[in-house]
């Protein structure tokens, strides 16, 4: 490599923009919801608003020009590895991110729930509701007037099972996609990209049922104690990467119609790959750790 | 760190390619280059440790005397607050980043970071980052009053309404350090210049590249807990209330897994650029290269496994505070290493004392005592008595202010002019030192004594016989507050005047960037030097 220049982008306005972007989402998101839950009116959601159409005018020109660039053969190997080595780190903030909520729920059902219940050495805070024992899935809270436990908890044996089987096979598929890309067939490359997004979709529905199917038929939901709270939290948190990683798909499978990836340059390809397969061990974890134990 | 040789074929301009820089104010929004971004994030850092420190000033007024005599015990509390959250994330966190910028790529023989416009992007958050945190001092009821630990349920149930505001605040900041981290690490991993093998980096890009890792590891943990205060306060979940089978305790669990790494995010960086600074006055070789790096490593495998020594008073099971007490204390071993590291470099060195060196100096000593307090604080036992005094209050300015401050002025007197061109004014930066040194042990010292003695802390009043400590405390604060308007001068003076600099700059500065004519051209290296 020695002897060869270096490659170091130009000026861009896209970085700037993306700060105001996320300024405004995030006074504008902190407004509306202080506002929504004191019940009184504000610019909050206009705030917001402005901040989204910001963010999607920045998320389109800003690709646009990368994708322009790496046709003109701008990119150089080196810049290319550091978007690699750069996705890989990104993915690993997530999983902290969602560790972060595995611990929590790993937290309560090792110790603060017994605790309560009066087990073990903290065991005296059982004073605090007494009668209240330990169970899990936490269907009676300590304090059910304020916060009213499930009637039920969802089967892992039906809908979650066959979402785990839908996520599953959708990472097998988008693998058929990347090989299929590797060996120069864009017909299969296309129909294994649609294929996945279907799949993702579907997953999708099926999680919309079960929320629905929690709030009105099983009394499950966020105000239900912490059973509920880590629920939805995990599986929402998880649903919303779910529908990231879908938009990021479609748009694969929109510039592959246009023609774009070659079987050596696909790197915005590999990293939605990536992502996805990593959205899939967070279910698998999901469906052991929030749905069956 | 070894002896680097190089072979320099351009180190100018010569590329048609890389022209300099643009004029005007798009030059500040939209620039790619790792120059422009490390000055912007050292000028915010320097505004935030204006801000932070004026309500430094406020809190330390108002301990002058016992008895509530110039604020509000709520504005007191949103003061000390802010304080916290500013000096952490406003100007400690942004100086380091900044230092990282405009020396890693010259450290490493890049022509720039790795992903350069994202670098653009995570500077530009913090502006609205703090924009959006400070606008909560004028929001009805007030700025977030819990402290910068923002426990549970202070911050949830009982929070003023700003809390929202502060946790999207966190979140948006978040975003711009993991990118921030990620950038590092990229540059470091992916733009060495060919011959720079890993045990051949100087020991700031050793210890920013685990510091790196350490942010990508925990911001995420620091998002996670805040988004869980979002769900409790606005959309009824009950993660840190006992009632629906949550636990405050959960919160501090969650914060502390975050944040005892934090701490060490932000002295790792200072530990790198004193290991610069010591050999090059010394004028020998540092001690222990390759254990400096083991030290730093298995400093920050550590600290994730120590973080309930915050924690001992609330209730755990004994086990757990046992585990967490020899944790912590394994840490002051390989800590132990590095401060040894050093004193073993300036034995028989042949030492000079310009102003990096002093402030160099003083770290080690001062940090030393910061570390000692710790390891006081680390006996479980001993902590019930400690816990929640001025002693810890003692404990973590030591480490904080003489050690990561004092390690970023260092930094700043050291590579000043290698930025500007201009040689620094040595009297103006001694006097400097002189007055920061005097005023932060005046200021810090006594919080020992009143702290073992039982004076609680984050309250605006306290009882009579801790007044005398506590005057004195005050005076120290204002002495060092002030003394910091010399440094300002003299940074802005270096900026503008002085003798021209060398590429050296000083007799016995070895690496990369010594290589480099003063002022170092706006793009740095647009070949890679060869490293033998
Ligand atoms: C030998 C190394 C160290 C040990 C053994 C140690 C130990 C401790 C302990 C046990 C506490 C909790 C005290 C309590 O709340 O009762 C504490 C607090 C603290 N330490 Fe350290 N520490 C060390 C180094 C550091 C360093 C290097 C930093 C930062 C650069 C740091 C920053 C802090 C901060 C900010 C707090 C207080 C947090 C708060 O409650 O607001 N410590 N330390
Ligand atoms: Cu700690």
């Amino acid at each position: 490599m020695s002897g060869s220049t270096y490659y170091v982008p130009e000026q861009s306005k896209w970085p700037i923009l993306a700060s105001v972007a996320l300024g405004l989402l995030a006074y504008g998101a902190a407004m509306t919801i202080t506002s929504m839950t004191a019940d009184r009116d504000s610019i909050g959601p206009w705030i917001l608003g402005s901040g989204f159409l910001v963010l999607f005018y920045v998320i389109f020109g800003w690709f646009k020009d990368q994708i322009r660039e790496e046709a003109e053969g701008l990119h150089s190997e080196q810049l290319d590895r550091s978007y690699r080595q750069g996705m890989l780190w990104f993915i690993f903030s997530e999983v902290m991110f969602f560790a972060a909520f595995f611990g929590a729920l790993f937290y309560v059902r090792t110790f603060s729930v017994p605790w309560i219940g009066g087990e073990g050495a903290k065991g005296v805070t059982n004073m605090l509701w007494e009668g209240f024992s330990a169970t899990w899935p936490l269907l009676q809270t300590p304090d059910m007037k304020q916060f009213p436990g499930a009637d039920a908890v969802i089967d892992p044996w039906h809908l979650p099972l066959v979402n785990t089987a839908l996520l599953i096979t959708s990472s097998v598929t988008i693998t058929f996609a990347h090989h299929a890309l590797k060996e120069q067939k864009r017909q299969a490359l296309e129909a294994w990209l649609a294929a996945t997004i279907v799949l993702a979709v579907v997953f999708l529905y099926f999680q919309a049922v079960e929320y629905h199917e929690a709030y009105t038929e099983l009394g499950l939901t966020l105000n239900s104690g912490i059973y509920g709270a880590t629920f939805f939290m995990l599986t929402g948190f998880h649903g919303f990467h779910v529908m990231l990683g879908t938009t990021m798909i479609f748009v694969m499978l929109m510039r592959c119609f246009d023609g774009a990836f070659s079987p050596e340059k696909h790197f915005a390809f590999e990293a939605v790959a990536w992502y996805w397969h990593f959205v899939d061990v967070v279910w698998v974890g999901l469906f052991i750790f929030v749905y069956i134990l | 760190m070894a002896t680097v040789d190089v072979d320099l074929p351009h180190v100018k301009d010569e590329d048609p390619h890389h022209h300099g820089p643009a004029k005007g104010l798009g030059r500040w929004l939209y620039t790619t280059n790792h120059k422009d971004i490390g000055s912007m994030y050292l000028i915010f850092s320097l505004c935030m440790f204006m801000i932070g420190g004026t309500m430094a000033l406020i809190i330390r007024a108002e301990l002058f005397q016992p008895g509530l005599q110039l604020v509000e015990p709520n504005f007191f509390n949103q003061m000390t607050t802010m304080h916290g959250l500013i000096m952490v994330f406003g100007a400690v966190m942004p100086a380091f980043v900044g230092l990282a910028n405009w020396m890693i790529p010259m450290q490493v023989g890049a022509p720039d970071m790795a992903l350069p416009r994202m670098n653009n992007w995570s500077f530009w958050i913090l502006p609205f980052a703090f924009l959006i945190l400070l606008s909560s001092l004028f929001m009805p009821g007030g700025a977030p009053n819990f402290g910068w630990t923002f426990y549970a349920p202070l911050s949830t149930t009982y929070a003023p309404e700003s809390v929202t505001f502060f946790i999207f605040g966190v979140h948006i900041m978040g975003a711009s350090s993991i990118m921030g981290a990620i950038n590092i690490i990229a540059t470091i991993l992916n733009m060495r210049a060919p011959g720079m093998t890993l045990l051949k980096m100087p020991l700031f890009v050793w210890t920013w590249l685990i510091t790196a890792f350490l942010l990508i590891a925990v911001m995420p943990v620091l998002a996670g807990v805040v988004t869980m205060m979002l769900m409790d306060i606005h959309f009824g979940t009950s993660f840190f209330n006992a009632a629906g089978g949550g636990d405050p305790v959960l919160f501090q669990h969650v914060f502390w897994f975050f944040g005892h790494p934090e701490v060490y995010i932000m002295i790792l960086p200072a530990f790198g650029i004193i290991s610069e600074i010591i050999p090059t006055f010394a004028r020998k070789r540092l001690f222990g290269y390759a254990s400096m790096v083991y030290a730093v490593a298995s400093i920050a495998l550590l600290s994730f496994v120590v973080w309930a020594h915050h924690m001992f008073t609330v209730g755990m099971p004994l086990v757990g505070e046992v585990f967490f007490m020899f944790a912590t204390m394994l840490i002051a071993v390989p800590t132990g290493v590095k401060v040894f590291n050093w004193v073993a470099t300036m034995f028989r060195g042949s030492l000079t004392f310009e102003t990096p060196m002093l402030f160099a100096l003083a770290f080690v000593v001062l940090f030393t005592i910061g570390g000692f307090s710790g390891l006081m604080l680390a006996i479980a036992p001993a902590d019930f008595q400690y816990h929640d005094t001025y002693f810890v209050v003692a404990h973590f300015h030591y480490v904080l202010v003489p050690g990561a401050i004092f390690s970023i002025m260092a930094a700043t007197y050291y590579w000043l002019p290698k930025w500007t061109g201009h040689q620094l004014n040595e009297t103006m930066g001694k006097i400097h030192f002189w007055l920061s040194f005097v005023g932060v042990n005046i200021t810090f010292f006594p919080m020992h004594f009143v702290g073992l003695a039982g004076m609680p802390r984050r309250i605006p009043d306290y009882a009579l016989q801790f007044a005398d400590f506590n005057s004195m405390a005050s005076v120290g604060a204002f002495i060092f507050g002030f003394s910091q308007l010399v440094f300002i001068y003299n940074v802005i003076q270096n900026v503008r005047v002085g003798e021209k600099a060398t590429a050296q700059v000083w007799e016995g500065a070895q690496g990369l960037e010594w290589t480099l004519p003063s002022p170092a051209p706006y793009h740095t290296f647009s070949t890679p030097p060869e490293v033998k």
